[in-house]
C-alpha cells in the first residue's frame, strides 16, 4: 500500500468513526425534539378539549363572562377601529395609484370593500387583539399560576377552567366578530373618505359601486374567521398563562409565546378558511 | 400519630413522585387522627410542598394512595373532587390571595362560588372570619396589595377557615414574618384549628412554629419520612438527622451541596 492510499484509508476511517459518534447524538436530539413537539401538541389538544367542554357545562360564572366581554370587546374597540380606519384609507390611496395606470379607478370601491370585509378587518383585528388581549390573558393567568392563586382556587372547590378559562374563551369567540363588523364599517368608511375628499370621486357612484359588489357571504366569511381568531387568541393566551413557568421570566415567556403563537395560528387559519370559503 | 386502632382522618400510603430523573417523594407514609395537628419538618427541597400538593390533588402522585375518612381520593376527579375539597382548607406560603378582589371577596370566594351562598350572607361570614383573625372589619374593603405581609397571612388564614373545613393544610405559615408576627400567626392557627375541631397538616422549617402548633411531628429527608413522633419527644428523638435539623447545625448527617 502506497503512502497516499494509506492516508486515504486513515481519512476514511476517521470520517467513519466521526459519523458513528455523531449519528446517535443527532438522532437522539432529533427524537427528543419530535417527542417534545408531540407532547406539546397533545397537551394543547387536551387543554382545548377541556376548555371547550367547560364552556358548555354548568356551573357558569355570568359575572366573569360579562367582565371578559367588556375587557375583550369594548376596550379593544379603539385599537380595532383605528386599525380599520387607516387600513381602509391606505387601501383606497394605494389602489388609486395602481389602478389609474390601467384606467380602472372605478374598481377602487370594490377593492376596498372586498379586501376589508373578507381579509383585512378579520386578520388585522385578530392580530391586534392577539397583541392586546392575548398578552393580557397570558400575563394575568401566568401571574396567578406562579403566585399559586390558581392552586388556591382549586382548593376552594372552584374549577379554574370554569372560572378563568371558559369566560375568556366565550368572550373572545363572541366579541371578535362584533369588533370585526365594526371594523368593516369603519374600514369601508376610511376608503370612502379618501375617495370622496382626496381623490374627488362622486359620493353616489362610490357608494353604489360598494353596495353592488358586496355580497352577504363576503361579510359572513369575515365574521366566521373572526370567531375562529377570537377563539385562537383566547385559548392560546389561557394555555400559555396556565402553563407558565416560575418567576417573572416564566410569565414574560408565556406572554411572548401567547402573542407569537396566536399570530402565526391566525395567519394559518386565515389561509385554511379562505380556501374553504372561496376555493 | 399513632391511630390507636381508630380510623385516621387522613392517611397517606407509599406516595411517590418524580420529576424527570429526580425522585422527590420516595414512598411517604403518614397518618393523622381526627382533631390532631401533624407538622412535617425538613430542609428546603426535600419534598414537603410536593407532598402537600399530592394530598390536595394539585399534583398526581406516581404511586401510592391518599385517603380521607377511609375513602380513597387519589384519583377522584370532577364533582367528586369538589366534594373532597369541601373538607379542605389551605393556607399557602405566599398567601395566594386573589389580587383583583377585595379582601372580603377573597375570604368569601369559596362560599359564593362553590357553596352558592348569597353575597350578603357571604359578606357577613367573611367579616366574621376577618375579625376572628384579629383584623378590623374595614380591612374587608381593601385589596390584598394594600396589606402588610402579616395582614395578608391573616386574611389567607381567614379564607382557609371560611368554609369551616375538616382538614386544614398550612404551607410554611410563618415564612417571611418577623418573630412576633410569626408567633401571632401560630396562636391564630392553634385557636382556629382547635375552635373548628379540625385536623391539621402543616409543613415548615420554623421550629418555633412547629413546637407551637404540632401535636405530632414527622421529619422528611430525601423524599422519605425518617422520623415521626409526639412533639414532646422531639428533643429526645434519638435521630441524628432530627437533632441536627432542630438545632440548626451546619455539620451532621444532613449535608447541603452548594453549587
Amino acid at each position: 500500500m502506497t503512502a497516499k492510499s494509506e492516508k486515504i484509508a486513515i481519512d476514511v476511517h476517521h470520517t467513519a468513526s466521526f459519523l458513528t459518534d455523531l449519528l446517535p447524538d443527532t438522532c437522539q436530539a432529533l427524537g427528543r425534539t419530535i417527542l417534545a413537539f408531540l407532547q406539546r401538541v397533545g397537551q394543547l389538544s387536551i387543554f382545548v378539549g377541556k376548555s371547550v367542554m367547560h364552556c358548555f357545562l354548568p356551573p357558569y360564572f355570568p359575572s366573569q363572562i360579562w367582565r371578559q366581554l367588556v375587557d375583550i370587546g369594548y376596550y379593544s374597540l379603539p385599537v380595532v377601529g383605528m386599525t380599520a380606519l387607516f387600513t381602509g384609507m391606505v387601501l383606497a390611496l394605494q389602489s388609486y395609484t395602481g389602478f389609474t395606470r390601467f384606467n380602472a379607478e372605478s374598481a377602487i370601491a370594490a377593492v376596498v370593500v372586498l379586501s376589508v370585509t373578507r381579509e383585512l378587518a378579520p386578520v388585522l383585528a385578530g392580530l391586534m387583539v392577539a397583541g392586546r388581549v392575548g398578552a393580557a390573558i397570558a400575563a394575568e393567568i401566568g401571574t396567578m399560576r406562579v403566585t399559586e392563586q390558581i392552586d388556591a382556587m382549586s382548593t376552594l372547590s372552584v374549577n379554574p377552567f370554569k372560572y378563568l378559562i371558559a369566560p375568556r374563551v366565550i368572550a373572545g369567540t363572541l366579541m371578535l366578530p362584533i369588533l370585526v363588523l365594526v371594523g368593516d364599517i369603519i374600514g369601508v368608511y376610511g376608503g370612502y373618505v379618501i375617495a370622496i375628499y382626496r381623490l374627488d370621486f362622486s359620493e353616489g357612484s362610490y357608494l353604489s359601486q360598494t353596495w353592488d359588489i358586496l355580497e352577504t357571504m363576503d361579510v359572513i366569511s369575515g365574521l366566521v374567521k373572526a370567531a375562529v381568531f377570537g377563539f385562537i387568541v383566547a385559548i392560546l393566551g389561557c394555555y400559555n398563562g396556565f402553563n407558565s413557568q416560575r418567576g417573572a421570566q416564566g410569565v414574560g415567556a408565556a406572554t411572548t409565546n401567547a402573542v407569537v403563537s396566536a399570530s402565526i395560528v391566525i395567519l394559518l387559519f386565515n389561509y385554511l378558511l379562505t380556501q374553504v370559503f372561496f376555493s | 400519630m399513632s391511630t390507636n386502632g381508630k380510623q385516621p382522618k387522613l392517611k397517606i400510603s407509599g406516595v411517590k413522585k418524580h420529576f424527570g430523573k429526580k425522585i422527590v417523594l420516595d414512598g411517604i407514609d403518614l397518618e393523622i387522627e381526627q382533631g390532631k395537628s401533624l407538622v412535617v419538618i425538613g430542609a428546603s427541597g426535600t419534598g414537603k410542598s410536593v407532598m402537600l400538593k399530592c394530598v390536595l390533588g394539585l399534583l398526581k402522585p406516581d404511586e401510592g394512595s391518599v385517603m380521607v375518612d377511609g375513602e380513597e381520593i387519589t384519583h377522584v376527579r370532577g364533582s367528586e373532587r369538589d366534594n373532597v375539597m369541601e373538607k379542605f382548607g389551605m393556607l399557602f406560603q405566599g398567601g395566594a390571595l386573589f389580587d383583583s378582589m377585595r379582601v372580603w371577596e377573597n375570604v368569601a370566594f369559596g362560599l359564593i362560588h362553590a357553596k352558592g351562598v348569597d353575597r350578603q350572607k357571604a359578606w357577613e361570614i367573611a367579616i366574621e372570619k376577618i375579625v376572628a383573625v384579629g383584623l378590623k372589619p374595614e380591612v374587608g374593603n381593601l385589596y390584598p396589595a394594600e396589606l402588610s405581609g402579616g395582614m395578608q397571612k391573616r386574611v389567607s388564614l381567614a379564607r382557609a377557615i371560611a368554609k369551616n373545613p375538616e382538614i386544614i393544610f398550612f404551607d410554611e405559615p410563618t415564612t417571611g414574618l418577623d418573630p412576633i408576627m410569626a408567633d401571632v400567626i401560630n396562636d391564630l392557627i392553634v385557636s382556629s384549628v382547635k375552635g373548628l375541631g379540625a385536623t391539621a397538616l402543616s409543613i415548615t422549617h420554623d421550629m418555633a412554629s412547629a413546637r407551637k402548633i404540632a401535636d405530632y411531628v414527622a421529619m422528611i429527608h430525601q423524599g422519605k419520612i425518617i422520623w415521626h413522633g409526639s412533639v414532646k419527644d422531639l428533643d429526645n428523638s434519638g435521630n441524628e438527622y432530627v437533632d441536627q435539623f432542630i438545632h440548626g447545625r451546619a455539620t451532621g448527617p444532613i449535608t447541603r451541596r452548594v453549587a
